[in-house]
């Protein structure tokens, strides 16, 4: 009997960790859909920005109060997980304190947990006030309305409830130390739920002892089920910024990607020696390539990264010019609709033994317009704000692709910009033999 | 009109056996838009009186194939970088200046993957590296007491990390140069990258570059300056939109240092 304690909490973290691989093989998966793309060069460089960017919170703090409180909660993160690993064995093993041993080392680290903690929590309050009641603009555009602000919300309620039966935990434990109580050896010190224990005044030894233990047991099932919640929201990005980052652009940011499909085709038409009329060599004789993207396929599997690590900060659209001035375009909903439309690739999929069925839907049109991706000036605004190195502007670029390359669909006045380069070279109307006049004007 | 500029093309160096230090890519807006031409003598005027031995491509040059691209036709793009750098490459060019940022980011960057490799310079710096070597020597008051504000363009800036060349520049004119509050890495675009220069823009509440020269006129400037034609466009609408038109100039960083010197 004395047992059932461990084995409840061994299957509890079995199922917890079990279903949460369980997710990060589809989430692979629906990656793995986008096409090849060759990251294997500049690997001190990646390494480099992953350090600076993700682990430093470099690019977090170029808005100092978000950033700061932010960094407040991502230490307190890291940090506390070094206590959950101590729960963890106590859990398996039903020790209490396991590593109390450790003595003064000991009581410091549980001293700086319970102060992280509270500053996890003001954190979270600042935070809530600014989501909920200041309502900073970039919190409560058109793409936040319901699942992404209720989600907004949710996080900081779960980490604020975690944070609280920490401390609470903590208090009932301190309480129940100084009571002598059984298995309660002194350990640890406690500068914040010290100020919890008058709360807890006049209980029995009993009672602690019940509120010590349920706040163990939700603490630790709170962050299982914490785990499980990643998936289905934003705050994936605690996992994603660390490759999202590696992976991150590292040429310049005005250097779009040359097509090599288009490369093909314009070589073989400039080449004076080609025949027009040769039937295409066997490799060739597949179905061309699709120029530029209209699906969730058809992009690099880096850019589809880069969906599924968008936290919605909203930092790229607070800084984009079409944005700023009343456009639809907001790159922030860009990166939600790739990443909205790729989860619906990934259900049917699930839903059809791993295969996908067309569903008539598509990115192009059915989540994004051709209103905001032709209100793009290609600043590079999005790409510079964000934290984590997405980059919105690629994804913009393919879908312009598409549309001029594969539908022509271009606004007339672009099209008329494009025929006069092809006429005289210029993107206005006038002769290439007066290229030369400004000269003697 | 105004006195004769020394240009010469390609055509002639090839034609007397030599090559030029570097050449002088002028651009589509540099060769056919009347405000971007004066841009282009003036940049001409400081290569002269620093007697720099450049050339141009004149009726031979085409569009870099820059706007296509961002409108999303690789295939212009392509088309117009292979016969251009064919050309180049013909003449065997190693170096290159230019007014325009976008002529310079896609000369840069796009063109070596598609066999065009080239020491590209945007004219800030290469202005920069003729006052530095003392080719170009700067005299008098030039823009003393008058208040200049700089506008990045996001080409030159944001997408290729260029920001002190044309401070450096400026500052020779002993203008008080005075910042935007949003400049450098997050500096508002004119409006008119991606090929928005071509088209109307989408509805919205404003356009962009009435916000930006806002920006510009918060600094209370004489002058803003840019590094871009487009930009110079966009700018010098904007501030018509505030009826500014009377107080405050849009130039081009090399008319400003080429008009300092009396040129």
């Amino acid at each position: 009997m004395e047992y059932i304690p461990n084995i409840i909490f061994a299957i509890a973290l079995i199922v917890g960790i079990g279903f949460f691989a369980r997710n990060v093989k589809k989430l692979s998966r629906n990656i793995k859909l986008g096409k090849d793309v060759d990251v294997s060069d500049n690997k001190s460089q990646r390494w480099k920005n992953m350090a600076k960017i993700a682990l430093g919170q470099t690019k977090m703090v170029v808005r100092p109060i978000a950033g700061l409180m932010h960094v407040i909660v991502y230490v307190g993160f890291i940090i506390i997980n070094i206590e959950v690993l101590e729960i963890i064995l106590d859990g398996l093993l039903g020790t209490h304190r396991l590593f109390s041993p450790l003595g003064s080392v000991y009581n410091f680290l549980i001293g700086s947990f319970e102060v992280l903690a509270f500053l996890v929590i003001v954190a979270v309050v600042v935070f809530w006030i600014r989501r909920n009641v200041i309502r900073i603009q970039r919190f409560i555009k058109p793409e936040m309305k319901g699942w992404p602000k209720t989600d907004g919300n949710m996080i900081l309620y779960i980490e604020f409830v975690l944070m609280i039966l920490f401390l609470t935990m903590n208090a009932a434990d301190f309480q129940l130390q100084q009571l002598g109580a059984e298995h309660y050896l002194r350990a640890g010190t406690f500068p914040i739920s010290q100020f919890i224990v008058p709360l807890l005044d006049g209980l029995s030894e009993s009672s602690l002892i019940l509120v010590e233990r349920t706040a163990w047991w939700l603490h630790i099932l709170g962050i299982l089920a914490f785990l499980n919640y990643l998936y289905y929201s934003k705050h994936l990005h605690i996992l994603l910024a660390f490759p999202n980052t590696y992976y991150g652009k590292i040429k310049p940011q005005g250097q779009f990607n040359n097509l090599a499909s288009v490369t093909k085709e314009v070589k073989l038409m400039m080449d004076p020696d080609a025949d027009p009329f040769a039937a295409p060599a066997e490799e060739d004789a597949a179905e061309p390539e699709k120029f530029g993207a209209s699906d969730v396929m058809d992009f690099n599997w880096v850019q589809l990264l880069n969906a599924y690590t968008c936290t919605e900060c909203g930092r790229c659209t607070s800084e984009c010019p079409a944005n700023q001035t009343g456009k639809k375009l907001s790159p922030r909903k860009i990166m939600m609709d790739t990443r909205d439309r790729l989860e619906e690739v990934g259900k049917i999929m699930d839903a059809n033994k791993g295969e996908f069925v067309p569903d008539g839907k598509q990115l192009l049109g059915d989540y994004i317009s051709h209103e905001e991706l032709w209100a793009c000036t290609t600043c590079n605004a999005c790409v510079q704000a964000c934290p984590v190195s997405i980059d919105p502007l690629s994804i913009i670029m393919e879908m312009r692709r598409y549309l001029v390359m594969e539908q022509s669909a271009a606004p007339t006045e672009l099209n008329n910009m494009m025929s006069n380069i092809e006429n005289n070279g210029a993107p206005w109307p006038y002769n290439q033999m007066d290229r030369l006049n400004w000269v003697n004007e | 009109m105004s006195e004769q500029l020394k240009v010469k093309t390609m055509q002639e160096f090839m034609a007397e056996g030599k090559q030029p230090e570097i050449l002088f890519w002028v651009g589509s807006a540099g060769s056919y838009d009347d405000r971007a031409k004066k841009i282009s003598r003036a940049f001409v005027k400081l290569l002269n009186k620093a007697n720099v031995d450049f050339a141009v491509l004149g009726t031979e040059e085409s569009s870099t194939g820059d706007v296509a691209k961002r409108a999303g036709n690789e295939f212009l793009f392509q088309m117009q970088a292979m016969m251009n750098i064919e050309l180049l490459n013909g003449y065997e060019i190693k170096r290159i200046v230019t007014c325009d940022p976008h002529s310079f980011n896609t000369l840069k960057n796009e063109y070596p993957g598609l066999g065009g490799n080239y020491d590209v310079v945007h004219h800030t710096q290469y202005l920069k590296e003729l006052i530095d070597k003392g080719r170009l020597t700067i005299t008098g008051d030039g823009y003393k007491g008058k208040r200049i504000t700089f506008h990045d363009p996001c080409y030159l800036g944001r997408a290729n990390s260029v920001f002190d060349a044309p401070r450096e520049v400026l500052s020779k004119t002993n203008a008080e140069l005075v910042e935007m509050k949003r400049h450098k890495k997050t500096a508002l675009c004119c409006g008119a990258g991606g090929a928005q220069m071509f088209k109307e823009p989408e509805k919205g509440d404003m356009d962009i570059n009435v916000m930006r020269t806002k920006d510009a006129l918060e600094t209370k400037p004489n002058i803003i300056a840019t590094g871009c034609p487009y930009c110079n466009t966009m700018m010098t609408d904007g501030i018509k939109a505030h009826e500014k038109e009377d107080s405050v100039t849009v130039m081009d960083v090399a008319e400003l240092l080429a008009d300092s010197q009396g040129l």
